[in-house]
């Protein structure tokens, strides 16, 4: 074999040992920030399958350095053991998951239809109620994310006590709508203003109302964004803490609430608080897996002009 | 959050309205106006014992709200044909925001403004301005909107490390759908759920993993929460941990937008990587960071649910934040009166705060010409 004749200049070895360089260290922070993000969801995940033993000794990995049990899945009644008997935890723990998906799913269909309206309206229409013109209402609309929650939690109790809805499902759903509503006008608006107004001219002309030409034109084009919106609304009522915590006792108590209240009671039996923190958080990491994609865009939306 | 106008849609139609269809919308709005008025009127006869209709709730004078609104809707159509469908489109959301908002602020202000303990069986009683009073001389509400100064301070740094991580998933790499996917999902967890799985396990003195491996790392004295300022770097560090996927998601979707040419004919100029971050990336990025701030500060000011779960503001109110400080006034004192009027000063800061700032960034990132 006759000798190489084409060599790499040393500059562009040296050019490649940094390009090398480069690529590590960006690995190198992309992983560790995987970890830090990935670690405290294993770490619950692993801990609802340890004995007390295992928690104390600080074994980490599963099979490895613990055999993993059933404990923390069967205080829940959730283990295959006990998952065909009766249980009233179980039953507590099945209310709470209803009442919460119940609440954030009506709240954020609420949300996501009153909000695409109102952004379809601004986004087409000019607008006169009393003094306010569009940039009004739209400033109007978008302010009340600023609202602190906790200046309307304290009259909303009362008021709430005097109407009987306290410490009911209705009276959440009515309350995260209005939270989440801003949050779904903006990303609407932005939905809406991006969709040519030409297709609703070509569609009145061939004879549609400005409803029908809304429903059957505008609303398919712009699903995606209703989707976006429509999970994100999905993720801030899951979890939403405040007003729960203050506004229900024990009809309509959501699932952080009933992981707070098990926090205080606790001793070292970190595994059923394991698996009852798991279990909430369970729903939305799916959804983060799988729709993520609809998520970006819904953060996405409004950042970018 | 701009406010322009876009780009509208107009339409001219030919509405002919008869007078009696204009006049039944007309009959239709006041009409069950009428209702509302009448059925809250005796509502209240009914609470202050004038008279005995045997209501248990105020729900009846909801009903008719609701009514009412139903009518206004519908009269806008009859009395407008074209013009009021459109405006159908709005009224309901406003309708709705305008009565979950603006009746419970102008209610709160009567609250703040009276001395009133859901435990005491006095009930309420106007006070004027005592309240004010006790807020100007109470520490711990100083101290919790000192606490909120540090909390918002804290943005800073989250938003240079988002930036950062931005940066590296906007560059070549492989697997960008894991890393996007990994990075996002501490926001999806909800604050509760982080305040046992970080704040009361993984932070936990003896047996927590986090404790552990500062011990074995040979620090002695391993204790997150006894010393004011380590308490409160830790629950800003918890915050961080959810909201950074935030604005790093914001901010990756802004780089996303720069064209490729620009960075390129930079190189080409002779620039390096750092110079062309920050004479050409970070200057593009400007209205995009300063909307992701913006945002991040508002919902920074609301921080409540991890202090609550994980501290309940000590150690010596060190982690305390208004809301959280304003829940336990609730939850420990049952005192309405004393917190509606915190939450209303907190509230006035905030909103000359937020206008303050918007400003102040609206002239920033105009183009200067």
């Amino acid at each position: 074999m006759s000798e190489q004749i084409f060599h790499d200049s040393p500059a562009d070895a040296g050019h490649r040992a940094k390009w090398w360089s480069s690529r590590i260290a960006i690995y190198t922070i992309l992983i560790f920030w995987a970890i830090i993000c990935l670690f405290p969801i294993f770490w619950t995940i692993t801990t609802s399958f340890k004995r007390a033993p295992d928690v104390m000794q600080g074994n980490i990995i599963p099979w490895l350095d613990f055999a993993p049990n059933w404990l923390g899945w069967r205080s829940l009644g959730l283990s295959p053991d006990t998952i065909g008997t009766e249980s009233t935890v179980r039953a507590e723990f099945m209310k709470r998951f209803l009442n919460s998906t119940i609440i954030a799913l009506s709240a954020s269909t609420l949300a996501v239809v009153l909000g695409s309206l109102a952004a379809y309206g601004l986004s087409r229409f000019s607008y006169r109620f009393g003094p306010m013109k569009n940039s009004d209402i739209s400033f109007f609309f978008l302010s009340q994310l600023i609202l602190p929650p906790v200046v309307l939690a304290l009259p909303f109790l009362v008021l709430y006590k005097s109407l009987a809805l306290l410490d009911t499902r209705i009276g959440l759903i009515m309350l995260y709508t209005l939270t989440v509503l801003p949050i779904v006008i903006w990303i609407m608006r932005d939905q809406f203003s991006s969709i040519p107004t030409e297709l609703e001219e070509a569609a009145l002309v061939d004879g549609l109302s400005i409803w029908g030409a809304f429903v059957t034109i505008i609303l398919p084009i712009a699903l995606p964004g209703m989707v976006a919106a429509f999970i994100l609304s999905l993720v801030l009522t899951w979890n939403e803490y405040f007003f729960a915590a203050l506004l229900t006792s024990t009809n309509a108590v959501t699932l952080p609430v009933m992981v707070a209240s098990q926090t205080g009671s606790q001793g070292i039996n970190w595994w059923s608080m394991a698996a009852l923190s798991f279990a909430a958080i369970l729903p939305l990491i799916v959804i983060g897996i799988v729709l993520e994609r609809f998520i970006i865009k819904g953060m996405a939306a409004g950042a970018v002009k | 959050m701009s406010t322009s106008e876009g780009d509208l849609l107009h339409v001219v139609t030919a509405d002919d309205i008869s007078d009696g269809r204009r006049k039944l919308g007309t009959t239709v709005i006041w009409g069950s106006f009428a209702i509302l008025v009448i059925v809250a009127a005796l509502q209240w006869a009914d609470a202050n014992g004038r008279a005995d209709f045997g209501f248990t709730s105020w729900r009846p004078t909801l009903y008719a709200f609701c009514l009412w609104s139903v009518g206004l809707c519908w009269g806008q159509v009859l009395r407008f044909g074209e013009y009021g469908k459109r405006t159908l489109f709005v009224l309901p959301a406003a309708l709705f925001v305008g009565a979950m908002v603006v009746f419970p602020l102008i209610f709160g202000v009567g609250i703040a403004l009276s001395d009133w303990n859901l435990s005491s069986p006095d009930g309420r009683q106007f006070n004027g301005t005592d309240n004010i009073v006790e807020m100007w001389n109470d520490p711990f509400y100083w101290n919790a909107l000192k606490n909120m100064v540090w909390y918002v301070l804290a943005i800073l740094p989250e938003y240079a490390i988002a930036f950062g991580l931005a940066v590296l998933l906007n560059a070549q790499i492989r697997a960008r759908k894991f890393f996007r996917v990994a990075f996002l999902l501490p926001l999806m967890l909800s604050p509760v759920a982080v305040s046992w799985m970080i704040g009361k396990s993984m932070l936990e003195v003896r047996f927590g993993p986090i404790a552990r491996f500062f011990r074995s790392l040979g620090v002695e004295d391993v204790a997150f929460f006894s010393s004011p300022e380590m308490a409160r770097f830790m629950i800003m560090a918890m915050d961080a941990w959810t909201f950074i996927p935030f604005m790093m998601i914001m901010i990756l979707a802004g780089l996303q937008a720069i064209p490729k040419e620009l960075n390129e004919a930079a190189r080409v100029d002779g620039a390096g990587p750092w110079r062309g971050f920050w004479e050409v990336t970070f200057p593009l990025m400007l209205p995009v960071s300063i909307t992701a701030i913006l945002i991040r500060i508002i919902f920074k000011l609301k921080l409540a649910d991890i202090v609550i779960n994980v501290t309940s503001g000590g150690p010596g109110g060190a982690t305390d934040t208004v809301t959280s400080f304003i829940f336990r006034e609730y939850r420990d004192r049952s005192n309405v009166g004393y917190g509606t009027l915190l939450a209303m000063v907190y509230l006035v800061i905030i909103v000359i705060f937020m206008t303050i700032l918007m400003k102040v960034s609206e002239r920033w990132t105009r183009p200067r010409t």
